[in-house]
């Protein structure tokens, strides 16, 4: 019973997502005879997003900070001009604010009203980071839901959770893992996990 | 208003969920969407305030079985009908119909990498309400409950805080998501302790920090 009740509700979600499909082609259809989109200025805006800007970015920026005190001062005074130095930067990032984990504070990033997330750096949002779940809890039990992610913290550390409300975008800074004093910058990058960055797991 | 979207604090959502190695679109109609919801903005006028209000107005039970795709979707569709860009019952539009005025040619491909690098922040030169606040100052949210877009999260509302940035001056949801101007004013970082919001059983190690509008706050005390 539950097996059909299962394979019901599959095929539901399969005719939603191919009406979904039809309805968004019928649309760009309308807006390109209108003018009003140009498909191939669609391609380059997704072809951008899926190949380009990503959390390897955001990488970068973490590694060269660990690696560069005057380049991490500058990150976490002015986020913004320091990672245009990396030839980052633009939408959803115009006002990127970067958050310092460190001994004592431990940072994690939210939009509970929307998906707000720091574009240039991370990309887009995974679809946990959009979820209900995520978006409802952890405001409110934050060490519950780093637990889930796996990452146990001390129990006085203390969590500072910034829910981006406004037109502010957050990325955090980790802390740099213990023993990669001799790693080069690109070995560093390679630590550097999206997760990381968002503050839901340490290095 | 208080729709479906106000999120943080609502129990009951269960564990998060995640994909392994996910990718960043699911189905080629999705890459189609937010494809759309990128390029016109150049060419008709609305801004990521108005995607969010038509987002905030789909009904409870929709918005929350909705993929999230599908929510833009039903944003952007609803923001083309009001600027009389597509007919209201239907795609089948009317030669009648006129476009709004403002309405531009689409953005071409080869102007999107530079478009995207250069960003579109709502940053405004000068706020046309007072500054009344500083880094330090104790502030409570009002207690306030509009119908229409805001940028306030209901668990912060009446709740006391401490500034500890000032961003400068913004143009405001509030008033842009209604088409009644920019109405630019201050931003801040406010922080809040976990038990002024969640009561005395919350974790005492942890904060939660929240950016607000000058007008959405009144000075408690100065720093």
């Amino acid at each position: 019973m539950e097996k059909i009740a299962a394979m019901h509700e599959h095929r539901i979600h399969d005719h939603e997502e191919a009406s979904l499909s039809l309805r968004v082609k019928a649309l760009e259809q309308i807006l390109v005879a209108k003018g009003l989109v140009d498909p191939d200025a669609l391609d380059a805006f997704v072809e951008l997003f899926e190949n380009k800007i990503g959390p390897r970015n955001g990488a970068a920026v973490v590694a060269r900070a660990w690696v560069d005190p005057a380049f991490k001062a500058r990150l976490l005074n002015d986020g913004p001009s320091a990672i245009a130095e990396l030839g980052y930067g633009g939408l959803q990032g115009e006002n990127l604010v970067i958050l310092e984990n460190t001994p004592q504070t431990h940072n994690v990033i939210v939009c509970t009203l929307c998906s707000c997330y720091p574009w240039p750096v991370l990309g887009l949002p995974p679809r946990w980071y959009k979820s209900a779940p995520y978006r409802s809890r952890v405001v409110k039990e934050p060490r519950k839901v780093l637990a889930e992610f796996g990452t146990n913290l001390d129990a006085d550390k203390k969590i500072r959770v910034w829910d981006s409300s406004a037109e502010i975008r957050y990325m955090v800074l980790p802390e740099r893992p213990a023993d990669t004093d001799t790693m080069s910058e690109d070995r560093l990058a390679a630590l550097v996990t999206r997760d990381g960055m968002i503050g839901v797991t340490i290095l | 208003m208080n729709g479906p979207h106000d999120l943080g604090g609502r129990d009951g959502f269960g564990p998060i969920v995640r994909e392994k190695d996910e990718p960043v679109f699911h189905a080629e109609w999705e890459k189609r969407m937010f494809g759309i919801a990128a390029t016109l903005p150049f060419s008709v006028p609305f801004a990521d305030d108005h995607l969010r209000r038509e987002i905030e107005r789909i009904p409870p039970a929709d918005y929350l079985n909705a993929s999230y795709y599908e929510l833009w979707y039903k944003s952007i569709t609803s923001i083309l009908r009001e600027r009389n860009v597509i007919a209201p019952d239907d795609f089948d539009t009317p030669k009648t119909l006129t476009l709004h005025p403002l309405c531009q040619a689409a953005i071409r491909p080869e102007a999107v990498a530079a478009a995207v690098f250069a960003g579109a922040s709502t940053r405004a030169g000068q706020a046309v309400i007072p500054q009344t606040l500083a880094v330090g100052d104790k502030v409570r949210v009002l207690n306030n409950h509009p119908l229409h877009h805001t940028r306030v999260p209901q668990y912060i509302r009446g709740r006391t805080g401490r500034v500890i940035a000032d961003h400068g001056v913004f143009n405001f949801p509030d008033t842009n998501s209604q088409d009644r101007g920019d109405c630019p004013q201050h931003c801040y970082t406010v922080e809040f302790e976990s038990t002024e919001v969640w009561g005395d059983q919350a974790d005492k190690t942890v904060t939660v920090t929240v950016d607000l509008w000058e007008s959405y706050m009144q000075r408690v005390s100065k720093n």
